[in-house]
């Protein structure tokens, strides 16, 4: 049951401000209502936690520095199932470090937000610039096999407005959503209009409310699959969280029949709703040649690039992913059937263009504007290739 | 679309000077600002600088490309960022810390003894706000009346009305040198290279 109230005032800092996109991701968790942030400070991630531990004493809320990334992604679902919403903010090697407990957060359920601020790799790679090389480890880094919403945000505002629906999400599907923004978008400042508690909408967390003695933490194969209610560690329920198979009483079933019911819930609930989930913003796409499918920092330049195009007589459509998984299969496997070429800029060597590939299924020509990292694309390398894609 | 460069040593407040104007701008002028600076070791010592571009519509590329208008307040600032500045485009100096090339008139130049007049006013911090003046006089970029409402959050409250002196002080020195200038046209034409 997705209950939807109105924000809580003392986390809203209403009016328009000229923020940079990381204080814009915390303003957008204190509005969500995250009362808990445990984090790790790491470039350039860290303006995020900064803003946080400044901002939620007079929220009522509570930050943790942490010794390191792999206890602040344990800290946050310990904080959610005490009852809290919960985030943490962190870069490249600080994602890397949390991958084995998002895979715990994913089979127990947990609801969580996790944004990273990326920036360029592999290891320590590039600390101060931007990229957009963690878009398959969001996806794929823990082991086994789950599903997760991932978020971009191309803007200040996107970050706050983001940071809103990303929690509303991990608390509709229970399930740990993430923020994949990156350095660019991190530490530019544009103006970011915060509204009013009133027109802000949270999702609450599903509150058991039945007899204590036959509370059970999971729900498996309800309509649309959908979780079951959670309660607070603490208030007298008896209930189990592991991260080993489990039944609807979370309780460790090592059998294949157990296995085929649990994992089939967690990745169910996001695929079978995956066209609640997925928000994009498309342009022009009506008769298009070539389309550009971008996401991020990286769509602003693009629209630069298809602007130009058209300029030039190219039919050229515009589609920006906001939602990057669950991808939008549907609405990319639609456009590579009337195109010449779909133009896939990424700042990475060619992630997402996989997926496109993968959907696309040889129906049009695509077209990966791929770079090691470090820099927004020149407008004129996604012109090129939509030029090639019309060819 | 303008796209503006301040530039020069830490501590000058150069990343200061593109958030009070991008704040003044995004705010309180109506139009659109993103502000960018430069971050991690290279925004340690030596040239600092933060970038602003300005437009009546949203921007899409957030960094500077050809700069307009270029503010250096250090030599090596100016050394460094000058060759860069677009033919025609503005270039406002702090007159007693740069030492400038022969003029060849391939930019319009305007110095400022900014870092004297903020010590005239007390303090030499005040200079990136007699800076902020001077440029809102010579570039019409951003007005007076916005400036002064995005000051309170970005300096200290003790120091909110020496700042708007200073920012007065520049602003008052900038139109003395466009009247001087005047029948010389300093124009938006110059400011806008790369108009989309």
């Amino acid at each position: 049951m997705v209950r939807k109230v109105k924000a809580d005032p003392k986390g809203v800092l209403e009016g328009p401000h000229f923020m940079d996109g990381d204080h814009a991701l915390a303003e957008g968790a204190l509005a969500a209502g995250c009362r808990f942030f445990a984090g790790y400070p790491i470039t350039p991630s860290t303006e995020t936690a900064e803003r946080f531990a400044e901002r939620c004493p007079e929220a009522g809320g509570l930050f943790i520095q942490m010794e390191d990334e792999i206890a602040s992604i344990t800290a946050l679902i310990g904080g959610a199932w005490g009852g809290q919403k919960v985030m943490t903010v962190t870069s490249g090697p600080g994602f890397s470090l949390m991958m084995e407990n998002i895979g715990l957060a994913c089979m127990t359920e947990t609801p969580m937000v996790i944004a990273n601020v990326q920036r360029g790799g592999p290891s320590t790679g590039l600390p101060t610039l931007t990229a957009q090389q963690e878009m398959m480890q969001v996806r794929w880094g823990s082991h086994g096999d789950y599903r997760v919403i991932a978020l971009v945000p191309d803007s200040p505002q996107e970050c706050f407005d983001l940071a809103i629906e990303a929690f509303n999400l991990s608390e509709t599907y229970r399930t740990p959503v993430f923020i994949m923004t990156d350095e660019t978008v991190g530490h530019m400042h544009e103006k970011v209009v915060i509204p009013p508690a009133s027109e802000i909408e949270v999702v609450e967390r599903n509150w058991y409310t039945g007899p204590k003695d036959q509370y059970k933490p999971y729900k498996f194969g309800a309509e649309n699959h959908m979780p079951g209610p959670m309660v607070k560690v603490g208030d007298g329920y008896r209930f189990h969280v592991t991260g080993l198979v489990h039944d609807e009483r979370g309780y460790p079933q090592a059998t294949v029949e157990a296995g085929k019911i649990n994992i089939t819930h967690i990745i169910e609930k996001i695929d079978s709703n995956a066209d609640k989930i997925i928000r994009f913003e498309a342009d022009q796409l009506e008769g298009a040649e070539v389309v550009v499918v971008s996401y991020g920092i990286t769509s602003r330049i693009a629209i630069k690039a298809v602007m130009d195009a058209r300029k030039q007589g190219i039919k050229t459509g515009n589609f920006r992913m906001i939602t990057a998984w669950p991808f939008p299969e549907k609405q990319i496997r639609e456009i590579a059937s009337k195109v010449k070429a779909i133009v896939v800029p990424e700042i990475n060597y060619g992630q997402m263009v996989r997926e496109v590939e993968r959907v696309a299924g040889g129906r049009c020509k695509v077209i990966s504007v791929n770079s090691t990292g470090g820099a927004v694309h020149d407008p004129s390398e996604i012109l090129a290739a939509i030029k090639e894609g019309r060819s | 679309m303008m796209e503006v460069r301040f530039s020069g040593f830490g501590g000058q407040g150069i990343v200061r000077c593109a958030l009070i104007t991008g704040k003044a701008i995004s705010l309180y002028d109506n139009k659109f600002a993103t502000m960018t600076q430069s971050f991690g070791p290279e925004a340690r010592g030596g040239a600092c600088s933060s970038q602003l571009v300005v437009s009546e519509s949203r921007v899409l590329y957030p960094y500077v490309t050809v700069p307009g208008v270029l503010v250096a307040l250090s030599q090596e600032a100016y050394n460094l960022y000058e060759p860069e500045l677009g033919n025609g485009g503005i270039l406002i100096v702090e007159q007693d810390l740069v030492k400038q090339k022969p003029d060849t008139g391939r930019v319009q130049v305007f110095p400022v003894p900014a870092t004297r007049f903020a010590e005239e006013l007390g303090n030499r911090l005040f200079a990136n706000l007699v800076v902020i003046g001077f440029f809102a006089a010579v570039t019409k970029c951003v007005t007076p009346d916005a400036v002064k409402k995005a000051l309170p959050e970005l300096v200290p409250g003790r120091f909110l009305k020496a700042n708007i002196q200073a920012f007065d002080k520049g602003y008052a020195y900038g139109n003395e040198i466009m009247a001087a200038k005047s029948g010389a046209s300093v124009t938006a034409d110059a400011m806008s290279e790369g108009v989309e």
